[in-house]
């Protein structure tokens, strides 16, 4: 069975259709990137994967372990195991990192049926996973994002990954606004998550972050649809040609 | 709650102190010195005040204080406010005493018939003297009470005053409070105003800056649901140069509950170097909840820095929705949303043993629970309700 299937998807938004028929299957173990250029609807696509409401699901079905994925709220799509990873994170003054993660950690707990974690065992994992990606020990107590710099925000946001340990994770341009370092600090966080019992899709629009997480399939999402589908390669054939040449 | 017919009320009387014998109140962890109030009357031979702190500190009733200790009456003009065989509280810290222990003031409500309590304290705080107070409104049953009180406290040179004051009384009694603080010199004062359940709550809260290089920072918070009402009239003036104040004041509002904030800033002709900010901040959980914020500045000096703002809104979408998509429910969302907007008001508060009581104390009224310190338990007729998103409450 496949981790998740996305038929035939169309959506829109005040009546505008944003995708107009997407077809994506991904297995577990498996890295997608879906490149294509800005306003084309991939992060529209992560955000009805993650249970944005502000979209109306016109026609199609999402898959995720069995389950009809549309009927699920955004907390128990996390529970179930998918994360979203912002390409703009949200800031949230007064709730600080630990706070949040603590809580978010024990109401997926709560939904499967848990007793909250320990303290102690929240402490250990909240220090083993900061050294995932070189996050600053300060920032843990500070508040979600507040005041954090570009890539201390996607720095957080890997960081929220690694502490949830999902299945599915949609990392929607979390390569915007990263300097080289701190790319490869986000991109070798991600390498370090990747196991053959989870699943992540990038979304991009430069092939650059595929020079540090190597995707097994490269899809192009175009005026709403996938138009096209390949190996790896074809993120550097689209970076030489450009999206034009797929008209 | 919205009108009060005084005539039902009897005006309190001095009660039998033995009825109130079995009252405590705890901070965990804190230790303060009590002073307690019955119905708004104190007593000197209370065996449950802790006021022999040291032998300087005078705490006695307001008579005793003018016909012990006259002159200190007599320096700050107190005599014209002061009527003949009035009752009240007395605190007179020297010069030169710093208490890291704070004082705490309860004030317990004990009504078996609706009763009209008035109160009046005075409350001078001397020379490089450091202080914190807690002063605490509590009712211990459901019973109808309405409460005036009246409090002058003066701050003089170098002196400072950490003031808090917790408004936790029944929905079914309202509370007037009339707050004077006047400073002199390089005086400093923080407040913090947090009114949390209460029928009817009204604060009036007045500093005057009678000396140079003083700053006063007030905080206030209110929490209100049902058909509470709550008001906050703050009114600062600016009468020396080189003062400065910070009026930072939030609210969350539920259900049909109104509140009002007024904040007056008054800078005076020789007022020059100024700085007043004035900031109020709301959250409506329902289309019900009203709150009318009004800022009001009256500068007669161009050399001054003045600001205000005031936002009315609903918890932040966006926020809300980064919550959820980590698995946190809606609820938990909102009421860690809730939280940390109203915490902020406490950031500037130092004594940690209270800040952690008051969190609770706000998490639990959030969550819609009694909350009141451990061994005060608020008896209400009428528990307080829940800042929860009942989409019913809405249309």
């Amino acid at each position: 069975m496949s981790l998740l299937e996305i038929k035939d998807l169309h959506c829109s938004i005040k009546g505008k259709e944003i995708l107009k028929g997407v077809n994506l299957t991904v297995n577990k173990g498996e890295v997608h990137a879906i490149m294509g250029p800005n306003g084309n609807g991939k992060s529209t696509l992560a955000a009805i994967i993650a249970g944005k409401d502000i979209f109306e699901v016109t026609k199609g079905e999402v898959i995720y372990e069995g389950k009809n994925l549309l009927e699920l709220s955004v907390e128990e799509r996390a529970a179930e195991g998918i994360f979203l990873g912002f390409q703009y994170p949200v800031e949230i003054p007064g709730v600080s990192i630990s706070n949040f993660m603590k809580t978010a950690i024990n109401e997926q707990r709560k939904y499967k049926g848990l007793d909250p974690m320990p303290t102690m065992e929240f402490m250990k994992l909240m220090e083993e996973k900061k050294k995932i990606v070189e996050l600053d020990a300060k920032l843990a107590n500070r508040s979600v994002n507040e005041g954090f710099s570009g890539g201390e925000k996607k720095k957080n946001e890997i960081f929220q990954m690694a502490m949830l340990n999902p299945t599915l994770s949609i990392l929607d341009e979390t390569d915007s606004g990263l300097d080289i370092d701190a790319l490869r600090i986000v991109a070798s966080g991600v390498n370090a998550l990747r196991s053959s019992e989870n699943s992540t899709i990038l979304i991009t629009h430069y092939q650059r972050l595929l020079d540090y997480i190597v995707p097994d399939f490269v899809h192009v999402l175009f005026e709403g649809e996938i138009v096209k589908s390949g190996p790896k390669e074809l993120a550097l054939e689209l970076e030489e040609k450009g999206y034009e040449w797929l008209r | 709650m919205a009108s009060i017919d005084m005539d039902n009320y009897k005006k309190a009387v001095r009660p039998n102190e033995e009825d109130f014998i079995n009252f405590s109140c705890n901070i965990s962890q804190l230790k303060t010195f009590r002073i307690n109030q019955y119905n708004g009357f104190f007593f000197e031979n209370n065996k449950n005040n802790e006021i022999s702190i040291t032998k300087d500190i005078i705490i006695c009733t307001i008579q005793t204080a003018i016909e012990k200790h006259h002159s200190i009456i007599e320096s700050k003009n107190l005599l014209n406010s002061i009527e003949q065989n009035q009752e009240g509280l007395f605190i007179y810290i020297p010069d030169n005493i710093s208490l890291e222990i704070p004082l705490q003031i309860l004030d317990v409500i004990k009504a078996n018939e609706p009763i009209s309590i008035e109160s009046k304290s005075i409350i001078i705080v001397g020379e490089d003297s450091h202080i914190k107070l807690i002063y605490c409104d509590d009712t211990v049953n459901g019973n109808i009470s309405s409460t005036e009180s009246n409090i002058n406290i003066f701050l003089e040179n170098n002196s400072s005053l950490e003031y808090y004051k917790m408004e936790n009384i029944n929905n079914s009694s309202s509370i007037i409070t009339n707050t004077n603080f006047v400073l002199a010199n390089n005086a400093q004062l923080k407040t913090f105003w947090l009114s949390i359940n209460g029928g009817n709550i009204k604060n009036n809260l007045n500093v005057s800056f009678e000396g140079e290089y003083s700053k006063a920072d007030l905080n206030g918070l209110y929490l209100a649901d049902k058909e509470q009402v709550v008001d906050n009239l703050v009114y600062v003036s600016h009468n020396k140069p080189n003062c400065s104040s910070i009026q930072n004041y939030k609210g969350i509002l539920d259900d049909s509950a109104r509140a009002q904030f007024k904040g007056h800033i008054r800078v005076m002709k020789y007022a020059s170097f100024t700085e007043a900010m004035q900031n109020n901040r709301n959250i409506l959980l329902t289309d019900k909840a009203i709150v009318n914020t009004q800022p009001f500045l009256e500068i007669y000096n161009d050399d001054v820095k003045c600001s205000h703002g005031a936002t009315v809104g609903q918890l932040d979408e966006s926020a809300m929705f980064y919550m959820r998509s980590r698995g946190i429910s809606e609820r938990s969302a909102r009421m860690l949303l809730m939280f940390a907007f109203c915490t902020e008001i406490l950031s500037k508060a130092s004594i940690e043993e209270l800040v952690d009581k008051l969190q609770d104390i706000i998490k639990r009224r959030l969550h819609g629970e009694l909350s009141s310190c451990e061994n005060c338990v608020l008896l209400c007729n009428t528990p307080c309700g829940t800042f929860d998103i009942d989409m019913s409450k809405i249309n």
